[in-house]
């Protein structure tokens, strides 16, 4: 049996061996994720941003307590950054969440970016759908914890949280330009410490320059205290705020047909690229296109478009 | 492009205190290219078989020095077993008297490392001995 019918049965080994497929990039991944693509799309996805030790993390492992209180599944993945020296990677996000690891209801996977930018790896998208796919009511994505703008979370997630920490001062300023766009929810964590109420008032105003049109969510400015519980329920109640926001306005519509034409894009371009470039190893002639422009023999404008003419003769 | 990367899942069981030796081990890995899962202290043995499945590593290794490994490590080994996760290798490192490594090798530990044994030599062993996932 394929691994895909197995998943679809339950089945949380077959599950974790298809992510693993996807993560190294095996081309039989493409086929059980074809027959997982019409179980998804029930997921709500969460994301999760912010800087290096914001408290991520621990925030996830409160919003999947409440999550699971409240009987709903839950998935997580996390993703924590590829040393580009070794290729190597610590992934350490799950020592916040040890006490959801052997309850059968939740299901937590750890990414590397392995070399892939913009806060996620390359297979985030897919191994969240296999998770939707096994029936995750809710899929959590912890991004990396650079803290610029990782655009990328924005289209996956149905609802992007920015984690923020007091003391961040004169920082705040400088990476607004990218955080205050991608945020639905805006978290102050480690309210506990000295500065916060600053941080919450310096947040809120810039989020008050911000344009909305008429009738669009206003993204609010919440504190927690994640460590010890506090503060969880009422982002968990601004969570569903934004859920429903998203339904009844309807921009739930504009938001999937972007994420749509993005997933597509972000394929085709992948797949084409693979299909030309392969094609030029067969017989040497990458090496030779690399020759002709050092000796300047050969310009790249010209070589690109005597392949794409090759490749697509008669196409359109 | 299809080529398996190695994953390794690092942990502690047990209740006692610190987790040095094994976040280590963990960095010995990580600059060897390995992914490692870290999941720091005080580890259940269910709690580590769940996560090891879920993270689908190709071994597992424990650091241990509380004196429970009798109890610990061949119950890890168990809970696998029942899983039907068997096939996930797993050794473990830490104060352990000589007397008790047969023991835990019979209940499916595969290599046991004393306090001297190098960062080095037990990712040199974890390459020889174990193959990713075809
Ligand atoms: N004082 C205080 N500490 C907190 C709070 N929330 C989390 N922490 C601590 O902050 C540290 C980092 O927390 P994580 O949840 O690992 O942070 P993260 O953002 O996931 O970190 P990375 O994934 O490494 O970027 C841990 O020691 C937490 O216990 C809080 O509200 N107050
Ligand atoms: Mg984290």
């Amino acid at each position: 049996m394929a691994l895909a019918e197995k998943i679809l049965e339950g089945d949380i080994r077959a599950a974790a061996r298809l992510m693993r497929d996807i993560d190294d990039g095996f081309k039989s991944a493409l086929d059980e994720l074809k027959i997982l693509y019409p179980h998804t799309g029930n997921a709500f996805i969460i994301g999760i941003t912010g800087p290096p030790g914001a408290g991520k993390s621990t925030l996830v492992d409160q919003l999947t307590a409440v999550y699971r209180k409240q009987g709903k599944r839950v998935g997580i993945v996390a993703v924590d950054p590829t040393s580009p020296f070794t290729g190597g990677a610590i992934l350490g996000d799950r020592i916040r969440m040890n006490r959801h690891a052997d309850d059968a209801g939740v299901f937590i996977r750890s990414l590397a970016t392995r070399g892939h930018l913009g806060g996620l790896s390359r297979s985030t998208m897919d191994v969240a759908n296999v998770m939707d796919a096994m029936g995750m009511d809710i899929v959590i994505i912890e991004t990396v914890g650079v803290g610029q703008d990782e655009v990328d979370i924005v289209r996956m997630a149905h609802s992007t949280i920015v984690v923020m920490v007091p003391g961040l001062g004169d920082d705040i300023q400088a990476i607004k330009a990218g955080i205050l766009e991608i945020g639905d929810l805006f978290v102050v964590n480690k309210a506990d410490r000295e500065g916060a109420d600053r941080t919450v008032r310096e947040l809120a105003t810039m989020l008050e320059m911000n344009q909305y049109k008429k009738g669009a969510w206003l993204p609010k400015v919440l504190r927690t205290e994640a460590h010890c519980n506090r503060g969880i329920e009422e982002l968990v109640a601004e969570i569903e705020a934004h859920r429903s926001h998203l339904y009844q306005s309807g921009e739930i519509r504009e938001f999937l047909q972007e994420k749509n034409a993005r997933v597509f894009m972000d394929l085709l371009k992948e797949r084409l690229f693979t299909e030309v470039f392969q094609h030029l190893h067969v017989n040497g002639r990458y090496r030779a296109i690399l020759e002709g422009m050092a000796a300047r023999r050969e310009d790249p404008y010209s070589a690109v478009e005597k392949i794409l003419a090759e490749r697509f003769k008669g196409g359109d | 492009m299809s080529e398996r990367k190695f994953r390794v899942l690092v942990g502690k069981p047990g209740l006692d205190g610190h987790d040095r030796g094994a976040k280590i081990i963990a960095r010995a890995f990580r600059d060897a290219g390995f992914e490692v899962i870290y999941t720091g202290l005080h580890q259940t043995p269910e709690q580590i078989v769940a996560a090891a499945i879920q993270e689908d590593v190709d071994c597992i290794g424990l650091s241990i020095l509380s004196g429970a490994h009798n109890t610990l490590l061949p119950r890890v080994c168990e809970i696998l077993r029942e899983k039907n996760a068997a096939d996930i290798m797993i050794f473990c490192g830490g104060v352990i008297p000589d007397d008790d490594i047969p023991g835990l090798k019979k209940a499916g530990i595969r290599e046991v490392f004393t306090p001297g044994t190098s960062t080095e030599a037990i990712v040199q062993w974890v390459k020889d001995n174990v193959k990713p996932r075809a």
